[in-house]
């Protein structure tokens, strides 16, 4: 995929920071923040830091990834359920395959997610490593 | 409203079609539909195909395949809901001709997957680009890890996935336009390659080449025509989260079910009612949610469902009797109304090998992406 520079900046709060928004009527907290609350369709937010720990839900092992991660394979994906609820799909790094299993706790790091496009412009974000 | 009846139906092999083009597939499945009902013009047309711009380098294809369907000046508009595509444009079709705005309407679907590019790209970009496919995961991904949790909370085992590959390769081995009409066993999918693991590549709908078309006519109209009505006594859709990971059960995909408890009210009908069903069988997982979601087996039984024949040919309700997308292919355009040209079939009497016996109901399930569209059409027999 091609796509230009701006395009993976917009996103840099979430993916490299992990903000999240929460609803200033319910409380629920919008992972990327979007417009209108998804539970009570309220439109103001705060701006807050998502918990780096939390509980895998589900995961793989991908074998037959898209070519632009064809490098990498195979590797873990899983579903990520942060402390404060936000769930997530992230990579789980730096384990062996074989180790992984639901319910292992996580805690969230910084790194490099995928080389985009022909000029391989480094593009980073959010991946998940197991805790015990 | 008016009733409304399909009257016709028609679809090309569904295969690596390396001599057909996307407009050459399409007007093949369009020209047996049109022949099936006895029709001498159409009124307006609907083309199901999910991502003709990325496999093919073409868009605008409703201009295109009226173009090549020599129909012009008809309305013609491409609908697109991922792999629901076809039974999306079905939909249309179906509304078009309900409310009296038109006569006839060709309701198609076309997928040209072979030709060269990433399809597992492609296919992820019915996930959310940005916080599914961004971080590697893949369309059979996201099934895998459907298929995990399941197993993690009922059970599930990898033997139960592998039955319904086994069964709709056992269906698609008496379809002639079946993609891979061979007899397997459990063993040939549990030995296959790992695609995302806990699903093999037998647990897999393969990339296909593929169209189908459906007439749909106003119910008055169908007895001054050629072709066999089957009555649609149900249509139905429902949405839900791009992402899977939003959703709050992992273990199923909801949307079948809000789609079916419509679909159901709709005809006034329990499941038990249901002769036979086309469901989507994407990944074998997908089967066995789909059991649980339409109510032919409770909550966390469909992997037990799948082993106990109860969805077999000779079955208590047979899914999936045209091979599925699993054998028969899946085009995934296409699959919405090549699902509804098998249900005509059965309920016309004319499956051949595969006849579902006093077939009288009959159900299809078409889904998009990981389950953020979902549609069920219910037909009648008349
Ligand atoms: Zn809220």
């Amino acid at each position: 995929m091609k796509s230009i520079v701006p395009r993976y900046t917009r996103e840099i709060p979430q993916r490299a920071r992990l903000e999240g928004a929460k609803c200033l009527k319910c409380g629920h907290i919008e992972f990327p923040p979007r417009l209108v609350c998804s539970k009570c369709r309220h439109r103001e937010f705060e701006t807050i830091s998502l918990q780096k720990t939390g509980t895998l839900l589900t995961y793989t092992i991908i074998y037959t990834p898209a070519e632009t991660f064809s490098m990498q394979s195979p590797f873990a994906v899983g579903i990520v359920e942060l402390d404060d609820g936000v769930r997530l799909t992230t990579q789980i790094v730096d384990v062996p395959l074989d180790e992984l299993k639901i319910g292992k706790r996580v805690e969230m790091i910084f790194r490099l997610v995928q080389k985009e496009g022909h000029a391989g412009i480094l593009e980073y974000g959010y991946k998940a490593v197991l805790t015990n | 409203m008016r009733e409304v009846a399909i009257i016709g139906v028609g679809m090309t092999r569904f295969g690596e079609l390396w001599n057909q083009s996307l407009r050459d597939i399409f007007t093949e499945a369009a020209l047996k539909a049109i022949d099936d009902a006895g029709v001498d013009h159409i009124d307006s047309m609907y083309i199901g195909s999910m991502s003709p711009g990325l496999y093919v380098g073409q868009e605008h294809i409703g201009s295109m395949l009226a173009d090549y369907l020599g129909v012009t000046p008809v309305p013609a508009s491409r609908v697109e809901s991922a792999c629901a595509s076809g039974s999306v444009a079905l939909r249309q079709a179906i509304f078009e001709v309900a409310s009296g705005y038109s006569d006839i309407v060709l309701a198609g679907g076309v997928e040209k997957m072979n030709d060269g590019e990433d399809t597992t790209y492609i296919l992820a970009t019915a996930a959310d680009q940005e916080y599914e496919a961004y971080f590697g995961v893949t369309f059979p991904g996201l099934y895998a890890m459907i298929a995990r949790a399941h197993m993690h909370r009922y059970g599930t085992t990898g033997e139960q996935l592998a039955a319904v590959a086994v069964k709709n390769h056992a269906n698609g081995y008496r379809n002639p336009n079946a993609q891979f009409r061979m007899k397997i066993t459990k063993e040939t999918v549990l030995n296959s390659t790992m695609v995302a693991d806990p699903l093999h590549l037998f647990d897999c709908s393969p990339v296909t080449d593929g169209g189908a078309a459906a007439i749909v006519v106003p119910l008055e109209m169908a007895d001054k025509l050629k072709g066999q009505p089957v009555k649609i006594i149900a249509t139905a859709q429902a949405s839900d989260t791009i992402a899977l990971h939003s959703r709050s059960d992992l273990t199923t995909v909801s949307s079948i079910g809000k789609a079916a408890e419509k679909a159901y009210k709709m005809a006034g009908l329990t499941p038990d009612k249901i002769d036979l069903a086309e469901v989507h069988d994407c990944f074998t997982i997908a089967e066995i949610c789909a059991y649980e979601e339409l109510g032919f087996a409770e909550k966390g039984k469909g992997g037990a469902a799948a082993e106990s024949g109860l969805t077999a040919l000779d079955g208590k309700i047979p899914v999936n009797t045209s091979g599925g997308l699993k054998s028969k292919g899946h085009p995934v355009g296409a699959t919405g109304i090549a699902q509804i040209a098998e249900i005509v079939a059965q309920l016309r009497g004319e499956a051949g090998e595969r006849q579902v016996k006093n077939a009288r109901i009959g159900l299809t399930q078409n889904m998009g992406g990981s389950g953020g569209s979902c549609t069920v059409h219910i037909l009648e027999a008349m």
